[in-house]
């Protein structure tokens, strides 16, 4: 069943849920039961402002066939103002003018179409954030 | 724990072997070996691969190879740790034959990729990375590559020359190996002007999509002394680490806690320190790769792995070589069979065998062998007296 699979993602993607470490505050995404830092198993949800900076990034030239309609595209590392890193597509700009450093901010899009079922998947991209 | 030698190894040209299946050169490069070794003695068997159920469609090589092996009914494994599926194939024939359950336990890496079309082994290789984090946005493993080394650029003001030297100096080297996929000598211009891949990897950047094999056969010394049939090769230190299987979960992107964890262990096993170490066999399956893991081996400072390859540090008559077989990029990337095929280079460099590319009075070689990002890493130290 391809369905559960990305169902069951739905709070991440859409949401951006996460873990936060009642110990020693280290921030989970997507959400854990153990905290890789201090071994904890207590967590407070909390949702990622989403809103960060470009750490690393690359432009995809060569990528699977989900995602050929697509190419080029960049996909980076961003730190968020929460202090996690976490990974996404850049868009709404030219790949070629990225820098590291660049502040960007997440925004719901569409990522592409699950095989077979058709089913149409959503998530997070970043975007250039211009204080808008 | 007994101690353990090395007595047998076995490969075959690796490339495009479109004649060739799974089976035929998972079982080629075993007998290859066991003729090598003086023995017909297998106890257990030990299989490192990656994806044979998304390249090949078949699972289950714990009975398909020993069966077409000939060797029906041995106990059989199969590991699998991606990229580094033969390095840990060979550390558990290891842990076979020092901990007494085997006396003679042979090991086989194999990868068959060119059953699928490129696209698809892209997406295989991929699984090896965060399937619902990494490859669910659309990066693949240059990709992952190839932010580590604009990172590595930036901190290190590492340079394009840089990148390129390491696939020149190992093509110069595969060109010497009758088994490389790619024995083709190349420029640093040929690196500089090949496609963008992903920026700033380009194709002369990346190691190719192979197919391939090798094994080895692995005993106690004391059974080794009476075989005699090659000088005596031992494995005096293991290694195996972990780490994060995102990129983005490491504090530091530039540490690799795996390779530096596994080689500390391998390193302390063995009684060395890296200054003893004659020469290596590294994972290069990307050229900014070979560069952080010279550094996290501590065979160079971190950030001074560009610049040591470019004054032939690291080259066949350099101080410390490295990759002399030609590396992942020259020889060929079967993911399942590199780790082994390491192995391979090494006992054939510690024999004197290795012809051409011989590196002269080797006595102690380090293999180097990491999955994913980096999330995985099995460090060997080899010695002949």
């Amino acid at each position: 069943m391809e369905v559960p699979k990305h169902w069951r993602e739905i709070p991440q993607r859409y949401r951006m849920e996460a873990g936060k470490c009642k110990e020693c505050n280290y921030i989970s995404f997507p959400k854990r039961l153990i905290c890789p830092e201090c071994g904890s198993q207590s967590f407070d949800p909390i949702n990622l402002s989403g809103k960060g900076k470009l750490v690393t990034h690359t432009i995809i030239r060569t990528p699977h066939k989900d995602f050929t309609d697509l190419a080029p595209y960049a996909v980076g590392l961003v730190e968020l103002e929460e202090g996690n890193t976490i990974m996404g597509q850049i868009t709404d700009c030219d790949p070629q003018s990225l820098k590291s450093g660049d502040r960007l901010k997440s925004k719901f899009r569409r990522m592409n179409e699950e095989g077979k079922t058709g089913m149409i998947l959503y998530s997070y991209k970043f975007v250039p954030d211009n204080g808008v | 724990m007994r101690d353990v030698a090395i007595i047998g190894i076995g490969m075959m040209k690796w490339g495009e072997l479109w004649e060739k299946s799974l089976r035929d050169i998972a079982v080629e490069a075993a007998i290859n070996c066991i003729e090598d070794s003086g023995t017909n003695r297998v106890d257990s068997l030990t299989i490192g691969c990656m994806s044979s159920g998304v390249f090949n469609g078949q699972e289950h090589l714990a009975s398909l190879i020993p069966d077409y092996l000939g060797k029906k009914n041995i106990p059989a494994t199969r590991v699998e740790s991606a990229c580094a599926s033969g390095g840990l194939a060979v550390r558990t024939a290891f842990l076979e034959v020092a901990s007494g359950m085997s006396d003679y336990s042979l090991a086989i890496g194999v990868e068959k990729m060119t059953d699928i079309s490129g696209s698809m082994a892209t997406y295989a290789l991929a699984t090896a990375a965060d399937q619902d984090y990494e490859a669910f946005h659309g990066v693949n493993f240059p990709g992952l590559y190839a932010m580590i080394a604009r990172l590595h650029m930036e901190r290190y003001g590492t340079t394009r020359d840089q990148l390129s030297e390491v696939a020149v100096k190992n093509h110069r080297n595969g060109a010497l190996n009758p088994y490389a996929q790619f024995p083709q000598t190349i420029t640093r211009e040929i690196v500089a002007n090949s496609v963008m891949v992903a920026d700033p990897l380009r194709l002369f950047d990346c190691s190719p999509i192979t197919d391939g094999a090798a094994a080895v056969l692995l005993t106690t010394v004391e059974e080794a002394k009476k075989i005699k049939k090659h000088p005596l090769v031992t494995i005096s230190g293991i290694g195996l680490a972990s780490d994060t299987i995102a990129l983005c979960n490491r504090k530091d992107l530039l540490k690799f806690s795996a390779i530096e964890l596994s080689t500390q262990v391998a390193l302390k096993m063995a009684g060395k320190k890296i200054s003893n170490i004659d020469f290596a066999e590294v994972h290069d399956c990307f050229t900014i790769a070979e560069i952080f893991v010279i550094e996290a081996l501590g065979i160079v400072k971190p950030g001074q792995g560009g610049p040591a390859t470019i004054d032939g540090l690291t080259s066949l008559e350099g101080s410390f070589p490295v990759n002399p077989s030609g590396g992942l990029k020259s020889k060929g990337h079967p993911v399942g069979a590199t780790g082994v095929a390491q192995i391979y280079e090494a006992v054939s460099q510690l024999r004197g065998n290795s012809e051409k590319r011989q590196i002269k009075n080797a006595k102690t070689a380090l293999t180097q062998n990491m999955g994913g990002s980096g999330g995985s890493c099995v460090v060997h130290i080899l010695e002949t007296k």
